[in-house]
């Protein structure tokens, strides 16, 4: 039973939140052509590594941003999502 | 009791409470603080329990709480370790997986046949031809398994607990206390658990004739319970240790879910057996497992017995005998170079014979391998092969085995430890573990008591350190000294193929060889094939040896060969233990007491319990068309609690919606409902609702019963990426729904309410804030059932109220209220669509005919570059309605069921109704383009070989007009 760290609540227990998928930075879908924009919407990355992943935490409503590696299991750092997010 | 010791220092045998047993019908006397197995062999009983496959006799081999051959059933339970099952008074036990009994087994014919039972041989021989299988499969769970399951068997909940520490240590010996206390005194909140009933470990047994050792022992005790943080919990197993520990504790009564800050396993070593022919005679024991029945039982394990040594214990363990007035009448030391340390003095003083360099080749029984006659003992040649041709017999009816050890590491495997195999101790050892994770003692490689004490202490302070205690000193590791405690091979062939590797399975050595010459050269696929560790114990007693064999036959290196996965739990756990209520958030409307005293049939609708319609089970059609015919003619009244009720607020609430939405909001009048069509990314169609308008920056908007928890969800989502200023507050518990529908709706609400509801006045699709029944309310003038309808929100807290004023006013025009299963067939007559019902997880906006409700020339909404290129693909399907000219057809189709032209599958059925008000059945269908225009015919099979026939109509079905709604 893991433990996540809410960039507003502290650590809470796992069944707290509620898994919000890999995060993509939000792009611009007029600049993209149609392959790359299913690309962008449907494609998921299955292999293992450090992720982005969206995890929401459900008794506070809060969205935020989880560096994990998705190989140890290990959640590196939590943060609150800001425009800047996509910019790396 | 013909073999009760007089009382031994420290004994856990209560003598004041001596008690009555039976086993197999025959009954006995041992005491309190006995397990069943000690008092058994104090009556002189040896043997306990039959081997799995071929039946034989077998008794105490390890006393460590895992004899995986002495297993009993009490009443309903079953499949009880005798080693660890405590005595009590009246217990009637019998052995498992006996025909006859443990003394006389019918099945030990099974023994005969042994050697044409190769490793593999039922995996071969059973599986073809592929039609006799039943009958193979029948007769072989006739014999196969242990205990037998009690399908009657009954019992209450077990109890569950959480709980709560900053440092966790498992096993209470000498490691484990030193650590304990010195956390304890640290001010750390400590749990200490111990499979055993009392601490101490392998001080209650081992050392008990070292007075320093039992000095320490005593002081570690005294300490350790001034101390009021830390919680001994002796009967305790820490089953499996989970992500950011949290470990699962098992005691006689509950399951405590514990959540740790740190870990410490002091959990030490399994003894290990020696292979040797007949190894598992009943009184061929371990070393500790003597040492055991000897201090903590009181108990003589054998009279006349022959040590198997290759380490320090065996001499110890030799002294230890003898000073108990045992006769040992040999130790064969498997080590040509003998023991190094003073204890081979002590023991040579004692007048016990030394053999070095000797092994035991096989052992000698009678009474049908019931009973140890003796052992042949025969030196090794150089390669460590026996020479039995130089062997002597030795006369005897025990045999202690003190040949190594094996870490109990699982607990450290599953929390991510890392071993590598230490030749100075010829045993795998943690090298590298994560952090908060700490090991000391004898799963360590750290073996005498004081260096043991030594090892937990600093384990306890880097435990410190980690949970960030100030003014910690740290200690220096602690490494082995001397010989090895383990021998790196203690395994001898024999033709004879009872020299067991395995004694849960019956597996030979000769089995590893066969499954190597048939290729299975990984320790995983080796482990399969041969189901060595596989059994009760899960290989406590053979999977080091196992190891030992594979790495010979593969000519590698231990550390090479590698372990086989460690899997909760490390004992075994009664299912009771782990079975519990699953928490299913249940949500119930504020009417739900007046819908069951109405004989609502409830049903479960999402997370919601909802009425499905008013009346007896067995009237459900007739129930549901008369409610129906009701609204349709007269009024209804139904609870909609359950729909989403999101309120929109702020600067930049029309802005979110029209980027949520496929519709326009910017300039939605205020007093105005719009319909809302929400897609996900990728254009299917996600959520749908209304939006009411209640000021230029407040919204107040619906979604559907059961996909609006997760909408409300991706709204905060969609605000965060978006950044704009805009709140979204989910009011749905808050807030009650109740629709009154059908053409006398008005005349019910128009002297309830403060609201002109006259039709110029509150048109449709229009909203009104003011009261009802005197109470503040939100009126919705809706048409989901295809009537003149009101949807009235109220606060959860008056929704009784305002439903029984509305149902006595509506009693003169005959209201009565309606289900969700009426609420559908009316919809359904009325073309809606349910979203999630009528439409799936790929359905986007034009395959329902949804296209009406996305804005032109909208520069975005989520999902509108999906739509921009799914609209510019040809169709592949298109939601439309049917109707079927028979109602009594059978089997009447049902939803999911598909459509077929010949024998390609063209479409499948979403919604039916068998009656309706329209007098003929009706659906909802995906089809493919070619067949969606009226009049096209559905071939629907209703079941293999049968079809219905459909015909497809244009939507809606009931007031294609839409008059009545108006």
């Amino acid at each position: 039973m893991k433990i996540l760290n809410c960039p507003l609540n502290g650590p809470r227990p796992i069944q707290e939140f509620h898994y919000g998928g890999e995060f993509h930075p939000p792009l611009d879908p007029a600049e993209l052509n149609d392959a790359d924009w299913g690309q962008e919407v449907h494609h998921r990355h299955g292999e293992p590594g450090v992720k982005r992943e969206w995890w929401y935490h459900t008794a506070s409503g809060t969205w935020f941003i989880a560096e994990r590696d998705n190989l140890k299991d290990h959640v590196i750092q939590t943060y609150l999502y800001t425009p800047e997010c996509g910019n790396d | 009791m013909t073999s009760r010791l007089p009382p031994q220092p420290g004994e856990w045998i209560d003598r004041e409470q001596p008690l009555d047993f039976q086993f197999e019908g025959v009954s006995y006397q041992g005491y309190t603080g006995d397990v069943l197995s000690s008092a058994l062999w104090a009556n002189g009983v040896h043997v306990l329990g039959r081997s799995f496959k071929y039946h034989r006799p077998r008794g105490i081999y390890s006393l460590a709480n895992h004899d995986a051959n002495a297993l009993v059933s009490v009443g309903s339970r079953t499949n009880l370790r005798a080693d660890c099952l405590p005595l009590e008074a009246g217990l009637q036990a019998s052995a498992v997986n006996t025909l006859g009994s443990a003394s006389r087994d019918y099945l030990a014919i099974m023994d005969r046949f042994s050697r044409f039972l190769p490793v593999g041989f039922y995996y071969k021989a059973f599986h073809t031809p592929r039609r006799l299988f039943p009958f193979y499969e029948k007769q072989m769970r006739k014999v196969a398994g242990l205990g037998k399951i009690d399908p009657q068997y009954r019992e209450g909940p077990t109890g569950k607990q959480y709980d709560f520490c900053d440092l966790l240590i498992v096993g209470a010996g000498p490691a484990g206390l030193s650590a304990a206390v010195d956390a304890g005194e640290r001010g750390l909140r400590v749990i200490l658990v111990d499979e055993n009933p009392h601490p101490g470990g392998s001080f209650t047994w081992q050392w008990q004739r070292n007075a320093e050792a039992q000095e320490r022992y005593k002081k570690l005790l005294d300490r350790l319970h001034a101390l009021e943080n830390i919680d001994l919990r002796p009967g305790t197993i820490a089953g499996g240790v989970y992500s950011d520990y949290w470990v699962a504790l098992f005691d006689q009564h509950r399951l405590t879910k514990l959540r740790a800050s740190a870990v410490l396993i002091a959990s030490g070593c399994f003894e290990q057996p020696a292979v040797f022919q007949n190894n598992d005679a009943p009184g061929i024991m371990l070393g500790s497992a003597a040492q055991r029945l000897i201090h903590r039982y009181a108990v003589q394990p054998f009279t006349r017995g022959v040590i198997l040594g290759a380490n320090s214990d065996a001499y110890r363990l030799a002294s230890d005998l003898a000073a108990n007035g045992i006769d040992v009448t040999a130790l064969c030391d498997l080590r040509p170079e003998g023991e190094p340390s003073t204890a081979h003095a002590q023991v040579e003083a004692t007048g016990i014979p030394v053999y070095r360099g000797f092994t035991i080749y096989q052992a000698e029984t009678r009474r049908r391998g019931k009973q140890l006659a003796g052992v042949i003992a025969c030196p090794l040649d150089r390669k460590g092969e026996p020479q039995p041709q130089a062997g002597l017999t030795l006369p005897c009816d025990g045999v202690a085995v003190s040949v190594g050890w094996a870490p109990d590491g699982g607990l450290l495997y599953q929390a991510g430890a890392r071993f590598q195999y230490k030749t100075e101790v010829e045993q795998f050892v943690p090298n590298s573990l994560p952090a908060g994770l700490f090991a000391a003692g004898r799963v360590n490689g750290i073996f005498s008591w004081p260096d043991q004490c030594r090892d937990g202490l600093r384990a306890a302070r880097e435990a410190a350190v980690y949970l960030g205690q100030p003014g910690v000193t740290e200690l220096d590791s602690v490494t082995h000294q001397g010989p090895s405690p383990s021998h790196p091979y203690p395994i001898f062939s024999h033709p004879g193929k009872h020299n067991f590797v395995d004694f849960d399975e019956d597996i030979h050595l000769a089995d590893f060889k066969n499954a190597h010459q048939e290729g299975y050269d990984n320790i995983e696929l080796v482990k399969r094939f041969t189901t060595v560790g596989m059994g009760p114990s899960q290989g406590k007693l053979s999977n080091m040896n196992a190891i030992r064999i594979l790495a010979r036959h593969n000519r590698a290196t231990i550390q090479a060969t590698g372990t086989t996965t460690s899997r909760p739990f490390q004992h075994p756990v009664p299912l009771g233990h782990l079975a519990g209520r699953r928490f299913h958030p249940l949500r119930r409307t504020p009417l739900d007491a007046w819908h069951r005293q109405a004989g609502g049939q409830m049903a479960h609708a999402g997370s919601w319990l909802r009425p499905e319609y008013y009346g007896p089970a067995d009237q459900r059609d007739q129930s549901i068309l008369s409610e129906a015919n009701q609204v349709r003619q007269t009024v209804g009244l139904i609870d909609v609690s359950t729909l989403g009720k999101l309120q929109i607020t702020g600067p930049d609430a029309a802005e979110f919606l029209e980027r949520i939405y496929t519709g326009r909001f910017h300039k939605q009048p205020t007093e105005r409902l719009r319909y809302g069509l929400a897609c996900d990314e990728t254009g299917t169609v996600l959520e749908d609702g209304v939006i009411a308008r209640l000021a230029d920056d407040h919204f107040y908007v619906t979604a559907t019963s059961g996909g609006s928890g997760a909408f409300y969800r991706e709204l905060l989502r969609w605000r965060q990426i978006f950044q704009l200023n805009v709140q979204i507050s989910n009011l749905t518990g808050q807030l009650a729904a109740i629709n009154l529908a059908g053409p006398e709706s008005r005349n019910v609400l128009k002297d309830l309410t403060s609201i002109d509801v006259a039709g110029d006045a509150f048109p449709y699709l229009g909203v009104r804030r003011g009261t009802v029944a005197g109470v503040a309310a939100t009126l919705m003038r809706v048409g989901f059932v295809g009537e003149l309808g009101y949807e009235i929100h109220v606060p959860a807290s008056s929704a009784l109220h305002v439903w029984e004023v509305l149902a006595d006013a509506g009693r003169p025009f005959g209201l009565k209220p309606f289900g969700v299963e009426t609420q559908r067939l009316l919809r359904l007559e009325k073309g809606h669509l349910i979203v999630g019902h009528d439409t799936d997880a790929l359905t986007h906006p034009a395959e329902a005919d949804l296209n009406w409700a996305i804005a032109k020339n909208k520069p975005f909404f989520v999902g509108s570059r999906s739509l921009e290129i799914l609209q510019q693909r040809p169709l592949t399907r298109q939601l439309v309605g049917f109707r079927l000219a028979d109602a009594d057809v059978t089997p009447f189709p049902k939803e999911c069921h598909l459509i077929f032209d010949g024998d390609t599958i063209v479409g499948r059925v979403t919604s039916i109704a068998r009656y309706s008000t329209l007098k003929h059945p009706l659906g909802m269908a995906f089809v493919q383009p070619r067949l969606a225009s009226p009049g096209s015919q559905l071939h629907i099979r209703t079941a293999p070989g049968k079809s219905v026939v459909g015909e497809v109509c244009s939507l809606p079905f009931y007031d294609p007009e839409n008059l009545r709604q108006q």
